[in-house]
């Protein structure tokens, strides 16, 4: 399976998320410029974290207008395989591929630490390898990952198993405390009604080797191996 | 007598009338405004080392694995396997003062540069920060203003913040300290240096455009600061982290082709320190023209050009061939990058401003002839040792003494300030912030990098040899805890005003004890930085030197941590408990009773304790180790207790003729505090014994409390997740006005 790791000016973990595709994960893997127009020919996209464009407008809000995102929207309208972390998140929320939008943090700072999510739904091509209600340990960095939408929103996507990971505490309880950045419904991980493209806050391109503390990010990985026959 | 210029406009440039005619000496003629602003910057303290270079002579700055000394960007350090590190670390203590977000902000974006610049991609960061007490909500604002800067810099442009340190004392609140380390990674052989190498070579900017920013920064960090500090706040830079980002990726991608011959940042003293230092260290000239250098704001004149400190530029030397291949390399990234002038043969540099050349100075005379000053110093007065501390009464509530060390925002849990920071992009990062140090895996290799800064400025106040050699000392022994041997030395010397004979005689003798004590152990400065005038309507910091130590882990599956890893382990302390308070944590803690000698250091005695725990790692005996510095033992036992899983207690027995507030409380030297599985022990006493290091087993780790007897008292006991809240809160506490919007 071929993935492709965009990057945008200011991504800056893409070179994190080729490495965990590529070399955690043994799959080919490639960088794709945004000034172009050609995911050549690859499976899955990943958009990564970073600060794409310095972020100075608003996360992701300058990215969705790069040359590349018009054939990401449309491999992503014929069901390709969409994966947005953290500023993917963000950039995949600014082009509306994904419902919502995110606010800063509720404590107004920015983040960087180990988290507890649970797995909402497994029967998504990003979480096949996981079983609801399964608490995985990935860490997040962000300062604007407390999303939010309107009523009417937040229950669609509820109603249509939308929400792919909430923020949990270590036993799997959904506590305000764990709910580390106030987001709606304690949200960190959402796809798309379809179910192809989804966006996570938590990194798991940082928890796949145990040298660094957790391995619990495979289970994204793995499951997205999953999806080719 | 030269004349061209009064009084009134040397002091504003400070410059000395002796300077001033040494510069009309050197280049045959009075200078004119612009000629004197270059020198003003280049001559400054900051800039030329003026005051400090005589002492700094004494550092060791050779050693086997040295490929690159102080004197460049950055030191540059072998690691084997075909690998070098490119570390060092720079103070930005005064614009941090006047606008905190941006001053710290900078430092982190022009020590980036540092490394950068010569090949190295960044792969870590770590701050040593000091503040004034946070009751105070001006050091509060301050604190949160640097944090948030670092933050935001650090984060944006991807390079984690893995370690630092951060201290409470008034001294800092009006003069607060922000040095910042960066270390790179580089393969050896395409390591690059600020070189013009030959004539009609093209001299190429890139990067952000010149504002009228930061004009004068460098000769700003070479004043005290009095009542009108505030008025010098566009004096300090306004940093764009984005912009480093793409600079970074497109100076790398230009140096992994090899299309340029040198390159050095644009810092302190900006185009004008650039386009002398790089000719001057070739032997050349260079001639550029200030109508070509991309300008963002209008009608700028030559003066403002050439010391404007804007950030995110660089300097480019090419041969006339690479360079539409540079040009086009920075444009797939968006970065003007613009021929402005080439190198010539004569050694000096001539600007061209309008058509007129408004510049024509020798290189050599701005870069290498600044008058180095043997400034009059008095040997400081050191209290006899041991003396504080046997007078005070002993504590009736040891428990009382412990918890208030503990909320000690110095000792406390600084988890409120590194998980701001990003800490683990780059997927590198082995060891959280938390511990001693930090470490990280490099890829493709068995071997680990760990780095820490260390430094104690109420020990150097009462002894500053003495300070110098515990702030190696402790760096060393933090690198020892994780399992690794020191390789590598960056420092910071932050002290008052060189003109006062008290501060120089701080400074010599912080210097010579650092010196001793890198010598000791065999490890070479590369580089670094002095930060003189830290004082503030008349008050000086405390001498405080900062050392930025990086070590070598052979294997990287061999790290240690500070945490307790179970129940029912051995603890057992290596070195030997003395009677020591001197600018201890603890003495603080009683009454502020300042005076007093800090403790001893035996650099023998370190370094063999050092060995010790080192060989016991290597034998994979050691399950967690930690050393006991400010707050003394209770605190560093209690710290392995916060870092276990489910906060794992201990019960430890000491049974010396001491006092027992100096066992528990004494910050005495080359003491770690290690655990092992029970049938361990007696190897590493044996590993100690041979080295002659006094080793005991003083307890075992489990329960839920932390329990020391001391003669068979029980001193103190608290339950650990009580104590562990109180560490945690501590600093949050301060800051928890802030609260959600919804």
């Amino acid at each position: 399976m071929k993935f492709g790791v965009v990057v945008f000016p200011g991504s800056n973990c893409d070179a994190d998320a080729y490495h965990a595709f590529k070399d955690a994960l043994g799959q080919p893997t490639t960088y794709l410029w945004h000034k172009d127009h050609d995911l050549r020919g690859v499976d899955c996209v990943i958009l990564p974290g970073g600060f794409s464009y310095g972020d100075y407008l608003r996360s992701g809000a300058i990215a969705r207008f790069s040359p590349l995102m018009r054939e990401v929207r449309e491999f992503a309208g014929k069901g390709g395989l969409v994966l947005g972390i953290c500023n993917g998140f963000q950039v995949l929320l600014e082009l509306n591929l994904l419902p919502g939008a995110m606010l800063r943090n509720k404590r107004l700072k920015f983040l960087c630490q180990y988290v507890t999510i649970r797995v909402e739904n497994d029967k998504t091509p990003f979480t096949r390898k996981g079983t609801k209600g399964r608490v995985l340990r990935i860490p997040i960095a962000h300062f604007d990952g407390n999303w939010y939408a309107p009523l009417e929103t937040v229950k669609e996507v509820e109603g249509n198993g939308q929400v792919v990971f909430r923020y949990c505490d270590s036993e799997g309880r959904l506590t305000e405390e764990s709910n580390i950045n106030g987001s709606l419904n304690a949200v960190a991980g959402l796809m798309n009604k379809e179910g192809n493209v989804m966006g996570m806050m938590p990194h798991p391109e940082r928890a796949v080797e145990s040298i660094l503390g957790s391995e619990d990010g495979l289970v994204v990985l793995h499951s997205l191996l999953e999806n080719i026959s | 007598m030269n004349t061209l210029h009064d009084d009134a406009v040397l002091a504003r440039h400070n410059l000395t009338r002796g300077e001033y005619d040494l510069i009309a000496k050197l280049i045959g003629r009075e200078p004119n405004l612009t000629e004197l602003g270059i020198f003003s910057a280049m001559w400054s303290e900051h800039c030329s080392y003026k005051s400090s270079k005589v002492f700094l002579k004494d550092l060791p700055t050779k050693a086997p694995n040295v490929v690159q000394g102080p004197g460049e960007n950055a030191g540059i350090i072998d690691i084997g396997e075909g690998r070098v590190i490119v570390f060092k670390i720079e103070s930005h203590n005064h614009p941090s003062y006047i606008e905190p977000f941006q001053g710290a902000a900078t430092g982190v974006g022009g020590i980036l540069r540092d490394i950068f610049t010569m090949g190295a991609r960044p792969v870590a960061l770590m701050d040593s920060l000091r503040f004034g007490p946070l009751d105070n909500p001006k050091n509060r604002s301050i604190m949160e203003g640097v944090v948030s800067g670092i933050s935001s810099y650090g984060n944006s442009i991807g390079v984690p913040t893995v370690g630092g340190e951060v201290y409470f004392d008034e001294c800092y609140s009006l003069n607060p300290l922000v040095n910042v380390f960066c270390l790179g990674l580089a393969e050896k052989d395409k390591i690059f240096y600020a070189k013009t190498e030959a004539p009609g070579n093209a001299i190429l900017y890139v990067g952000a455009k010149t504002g009228r920013d930061g004009i004068h920064g460098a000769s700003m960090a070479s004043q005290e600061f009095g009542e009108d500090t505030e008025a010098k706040r566009p004096n300090v830079q306004v940093g764009d982290p984005f912009k480093e980002k793409l600079l970074v990726e497109a100076c790398l991608e230009v140096m992994e082709r090899r299309i340029i011959v040198g390159i050095q940042d644009m810092g302190a003293a900006g185009l004008t320190c650039s386009t002398t230092e790089m000719p001057a260290k070739s032997g050349n000239g260079v001639e550029i023209d200030l109508d070509l250098v991309p300008q963002r704001e209008k009608g700028m004149t030559p003066y403002e050009i050439l010391l404007s400190e804007s950030q995110e530029r660089m300097l480019i030397a090419a041969r006339p061939d690479q360079v539409a291949a540079v040009k086009e390399a920075f444009a797939k990234w968006d970065l003007d990058a613009v021929e402005i002038g080439k190198v010539t043969d004569g050694g000096r540099l001539t600007c061209r401003f309008h058509g007129k050349i408004i510049v024509d100075v020798p290189v050599s005379a701005v870069v290498d002839l600044c008058p180095a000053y043997n400034r009059p110093w008095k040997e400081p007065e050191i209290p006899a040792r041991r003396r504080s501390g046997a007078t005070i009464p002993l504590p009736k509530d040891s428990n009382d003494i412990l918890r208030r060390l503990l909320s000690s925002p110095t000792i406390a849990n600084k988890e409120w300030v590194y998980r701001q920071y990003d800490h683990m992009v780059q997927t590198n990062t082995a060891l959280l912030p938390g511990a001693g140090a930090a470490v990280l895996r490099i890829r493709g290799s068995k071997k680990g990098l760990a780095m820490t800064l260390d430094g104690n400025g109420r020990y150097a106040a009462l002894d500053p040899r003495t300070g110098g050699k515990a702030a190696v000392a402790e760096a060393c022994r933090n690198l020892a805890c994780v399992g690794a041997r020191p390789i590598g030395v960056t420092n910071c010397l932050n002290f008052g005003n060189p003109e006062k004979p008290e501060v120089m005689g701080q400074f010599k003798a912080a210097v010579e004890g650092l010196s001793q004590a890198c010598k000791a152990f065999g490890i070479a400065v590369t580089g670094g930085n002095v930060s003189f005038y830290n004082e503030t309507e008349g008050i000086a910091i405390d001498p405080t030197p900062v050392l930025g130590i990086v070590g070598l882990l052979e294997d990287i599956d061999r790290v240690v941590t500070p945490g307790f890893k179970a129940s029912g382990d051995t603890v057992i302390l290596l070195g030997e408990n003395t009677e020591e308070f001197g600018g201890s944590e603890y003495l603080e803690a009683v009454g502020s009773i300042s005076g007093g000698a800090p403790p001893e250091v035996d650099l023998d005695r370190e370094i063999a304790v050092q060995e010790t725990l080192l060989e016991a790692i290597s034998e994979g005996l050691v399950r967690s180790a930690n050393d006991p510095s400010e707050g003394g033992l209770a605190v560093c036992a209690a710290e392995c207790a916060f870092h276990s899983p489910g906060k794992i207690g201990f019960e430890l027995d000491f049974s010396e003729d001491l006092r027992p507030d100096a066992i528990l409380f004494g910050e005495s030297q080359s003491r770690i505090l290690l655990t092992v599985r029970p049938e361990n022990a007696a190897r590493v006493l044996e590993i100690a014994a041979k080295r002659e290091v006094p080793a005991k087993v003083v307890g075992t780790t489990g329960g839920a409390a932390l329990k020391i007897r001391v003669g068979g008292k029980l001193l103190v006991d608290l339950p650990a997740a009580e104590a562990n809240r109180l560490w945690m809160d501590s600093i949050p506490k301060y800051f928890a006005a802030t609260k959600s919007p919804s």
